[in-house]
């Protein structure tokens, strides 16, 4: 308890300003800032000292899915410690436990020696931890000041807000930080960054001691990450603990003391940086057993049936081409936000692109006109089949046949009789497991939805199906049934893009994969060379340590 | 030290897209008030008369009702509510209030104002609470009270009927009473504009107003903050229903014959006015003032047209266009603020 919780308030503040001088010293235009022993944790990090914050046995349950179990962790004042994992290893479950959004099902917490629930986040933000998010929730209509202290604004004779200190205070709690803001602009078309310092300073006016930001860069620019860079280390500096969430690993080694590592919901790994590599962050992450693969019994590879040229969205991807031939699966990996779904919805016509072109066939596609896309043989199963792959109020023979409407009208009127019989063929195909074909198809099961995703579009026969996520949220059994049907529409010479976060999938049924990152096409791997080392190593940025 | 001076010095550079932005809203409001000025300008030269002090005196008498209807409407708007019942409230509150004079002998025209203000406070009250405790959105809400409230007048009304004779001559002064016979600014403008001053001050400098603005800019952001955001949503329907009653008031004072017809579709009128007074209809930004202005506009539009003899059948027609104005106004700035202080986030980047 001593140390940690004496050093509250105002001598936090103190302890703030003394380390400005550092932080805003000349910029620093190396990879990193030098990530020096830290002043108030060094003996904490040692273990004599008790940690700031402590997990202990925390699990947490989603239904069936277990999205935490058994994770402990330590946080210690004067520490930056990263926090790394695959897609679904947990860490945003975490973020959202510590925040207060989901209430652990099991453990307990310590914030500075003492026990504390933190059922809501207003309860998190009075035990001290702040959660800087990817996307911070401002108020776009008011200023940056008003943004920091909505609810809590100084105030002078009468009970009026006092916007002279306020504005006053908002200068004092970023200037240490060596960023410059404006606190009396309104906080609509900020930067992504600055919005971020926008939350930082929030934080710092609530005297947050835990502040945790949950993938803070994959918004930003090299320059803005510097700079983030700078203020957490400022942070740090001053006794706050910080937990620092990232995909990109050379950022956990440039600004992280200690690093956890999370796979499949658990804690695999906690340990001082220092003497680690990323070859053993990778290894601790990927960690699992190696996949069988599906048998393919002939895999012909016919024409190429899409080409896909130079395409660039600016912001969201940059010059990706590739191919996928008749008969072939091609997988697209990489982490979430790497800009694949993105490139799948421009292929499919729903967003639009800047440059390049796409072609099915040897014909070039109209941008922006999914119709176009349709007529050519393309379907898209997409990621989210809840929100964009089915209209859940429909019934499921409506669903299946919605998108060949135009084929099953007969002057201008479809019949319930006909929508059936069309929906029956596929539904056998697939074994569908349903009630009746009026019925709603939110009744169905996760996997049984995903078929009739896959119904929908199967049915009007395409040449290329674009699917993103196949077995997302479906249970094992499905799973495979899934795989072995992508393998067998490929053997009949559909050619599969498939879009998966989940490793053993892509290794299981791809022929090639596509890794993408930040936008970009950055490896590519034949059916033999890939391995999920190899593949979380392009992803996240480590390629040419790994991979050759 | 040097720190600070540095801080210190790029923040006056940094002022400047607050400049922009500050310029921006204050043309938003000054542009309002740029189209009254050049339309009666323009209706004065076709025909003088619009602008004798006996017809401007019409205007602004007729337009006081509005903008006090609009400021409170304003208050519920920017919470990203809307009231839809105001005009029923008005009614309901027009005929009872008006009616005592004839039911009590002598009662003191304060006290029929204040049955007034209690009958709209109490109509607030239902809105808000059904809006705030069961969470149903305000659009539904207040459309559901729109009917019950003017039901109940209805119901109370009958063939009913309250005509200038059982009024005072006192009350029925009121809208027009002002310094001497030729001034065409009646006292209760000035009042008024007061009020609307005061309120549009109260939504600045208080935590409470602020809430307001932050419960329609980023309601999910408003949760976190910890703003009680049924707390102040029920106080804004409490007030724009309490400020719908004394209008109803004066609505009687002012037209002097009240039927159960009284502020009948009026809603959307005062909906028109607090949107082409700037307030965005999403919450977040606009200024009461902006909307009593919007309301003096949209009054001396219809005054002109009366007074260039062209049919009031146009009305409609040329408030629907204003609104589109500016929304489209209203859209094309804020897009292009935000892109003005992107290209400034930019600029400091490089």
């Amino acid at each position: 308890m001593g140390r940690v919780n004496a050093s509250g308030g105002a001598a936090f503040h103190e302890r703030l300003k003394a380390s400005s001088d550092v932080a805003s010293g000349p910029v620093d235009d190396g990879a990193r800032p030098p990530s020096r022993p830290a002043p108030e944790g060094a003996s904490a990090m040692g273990g004599t000292a008790e940690p700031l914050l402590v997990m202990e046995h925390v699990s947490k349950a989603f239904g069936a899915v277990r999205a935490l179990v058994d994770v402990s962790l330590e946080l210690y004042a004067g520490e930056t410690h990263g926090l790394v994992g695959e897609n679904g290893a947990g860490k945003s479950t975490l973020v959202k436990v510590l925040a207060g959004v989901h209430p652990p099902d099991a453990g307990a917490l310590r914030i500075g020696g003492r026990e504390v629930f933190i059922s809501s986040p207003a309860a998190a933000r009075d035990a001290g931890i702040a959660v800087i998010y990817q996307e911070p929730t401002l108020f776009p209509d008011l200023t940056v000041a008003e943004n920091i202290f909505m609810s809590r604004q100084p105030l002078r004779s009468g009970r009026r807000i006092d916007s002279r200190v306020m504005n006053r205070r908002v200068l004092e709690l970023v200037e240490p930080l060596g960023v410059r803001l404006d606190p009396q602009r309104i906080a609509r078309g900020l930067s992504i960054a600055d919005q971020q310092i926008v939350e930082i300073a929030k934080a710092l006016s609530l005297d947050a001691r835990v502040i945790i930001m949950d993938e803070p860069t994959a918004a930003l620019s090299a320059y803005e990450v510097q700079r983030l860079f700078r203020v957490v280390e400022t942070l740090r500096a001053s006794g706050a603990a910080v937990l620092f969430i990232s995909h990109r690993l050379e950022e956990v080694f440039g600004v992280c003391q200690r690093v956890t590592v999370m796979r499949d919901g658990q804690r695999v790994l906690s340990s001082l940086l220092q003497g680690l590599t990323s070859d053993d962050l990778v290894r601790a992450m990927v960690g699992r057993d190696v996949v069988e693969r599906e048998q393919r019994v002939g895999a012909q590879r016919g024409d190429v049936v899409l080409e896909v040229d130079r395409l660039t969205r600016e912001g969201v991807f940059v010059d990706v081409s590739f191919q996928v031939r008749s008969g072939e699966i091609v997988a697209l990996a990489g982490l979430v936000g790497a800009g694949r779904s993105e490139v799948a919805r421009a292929v499919f016509g729903i967003d639009r692109y800047d440059a390049g072109e796409v072609r099915v066939g040897g014909k070039k596609l109209k941008r922006g006109a999914p119709v176009a896309a349709m007529e050519a043989g393309v379907g898209l199963v997409p990621e989210d089949r809840r929100l964009q792959g089915l209209i859940m109020e429909l019934s499921i023979g409506g669903n299946i046949a919605l998108p060949s409407l135009a084929r099953l009208q007969r002057f201008g009127l479809v019949r319930r009789s006909a929508e059936h019989r069309y929906a029956e063929e596929w539904a056998t195909r697939l074994s569908l497991r349903y009630g009746r074909f009026s019925n709603r198809v939110s009744t169905l099961s996760g996997g049984n939805q995903q078929k009739c995703v896959l119904a929908k579009w199967l049915s009007r026969r395409p040449r290329l199906l674009i699917i993103d996520e196949p077995t997302r949220g479906i249970d094992v059994a499905t799973k495979s049934e899934v795989h072995r049907l992508l393998v067998e529409l490929a053997e009949q010479g559909v050619a599969v893009l498939m879009i998966s976060s989940e490793l053993p999938e892509v290794l299981r049924v791809a022929d090639r994969v596509l890794v993408m990152r930040e936008g970009r096409l950055v490896a590519e791997f034949s059916h033999d060379d890939a391995s999920e080392e190899a593949i979380v190593a392009a992803a996240t940025g480590q390629a040419d340590k790994v991979a050759s | 030290m040097s720190a600070v001076m540095g801080a210190v010095g790029e923040l006056n550079e940094d002022t400047s897209p607050r400049r922009i932005a500050d310029l921006i809203f204050r043309v938003r409001e000054l542009g309002i008030v740029a189209v009254l000025v050049v339309f009666v300008a323009v209706t004065a030269l076709i025909q003088p008369r619009f602008v004798d002090s006996q017809n401007i005196k019409f205007i602004f008498t007729d337009a006081v009702i509005f903008a006090l209807l609009a400021m409170g409407e304003t208050m519920v708007v920017l919470t990203r509510q809307v009231d839809l019942s105001v005009g029923s409230v008005l009614g309901l509150s027009a005929y009872l209030s008006s009616n005592l004079f004839s039911q009590v002998h002598g009662i003191p025209i304060v006290a029929v104002f204040l049955v007034g203000l209690v009958i709209g406070l109490a109509c607030g009250a239902v809105n808000g609470a059904i809006t705030a405790i069961a969470r149903v959105p305000g659009l539904v809400v207040t459309l559901a009270t729109l009917y019950i409230f003017r039901a109940i007048d209805v119901l109370v009304v009958g063939g009913g009927l309250v005509i200038a004779s059982t009024l005072p001559s006192g009350f029925l002064g009121i809208p027009t009473a002002s310094w001497s016979e030729l001034s065409s600014v009646p006292y209760l403008t000035v009042v008024v504009a007061i009020l609307v001053g005061v309120v549009a001050y109260c939504l600045r400098s208080f935590r409470a107003g602020r809430e307001l603005y932050a419960i329609g800019s980023n309601p999910d952001a408003a949760t976190l903050a910890g703003i009680p955001k049924g707390k102040r949503i029920f106080t804004a329907y409490l007030l724009c229903g309490g400020i719908a009653g004394l209008a109803g008031v004066l609505w009687a004072a002012n037209y002097q014959t009240i039927d159960s017809t009284a502020g009948l579709n009026y809603e959307l009128t005062v909906i028109a006015a607090v949107v082409v007074g700037g307030v965005n209809i999403f919450g977040g930004s606009g200024t009461v003032v902006g909307a009593a202005f919007g309301a003096l506009l949209l009054t001396t539009i219809n005054q002109a047209l009366y007074v260039l003899g062209i049919s009031s059948f146009w009305d409609p027609a040329i408030d629907g266009l204003l609104i589109v104005v500016a929304i489209s106004l209203d859209h094309g700035i804020s897009v292009r603020l935000t892109n003005a202080l992107r290209k400034r986030n930019l600029q400091h980047e490089t």
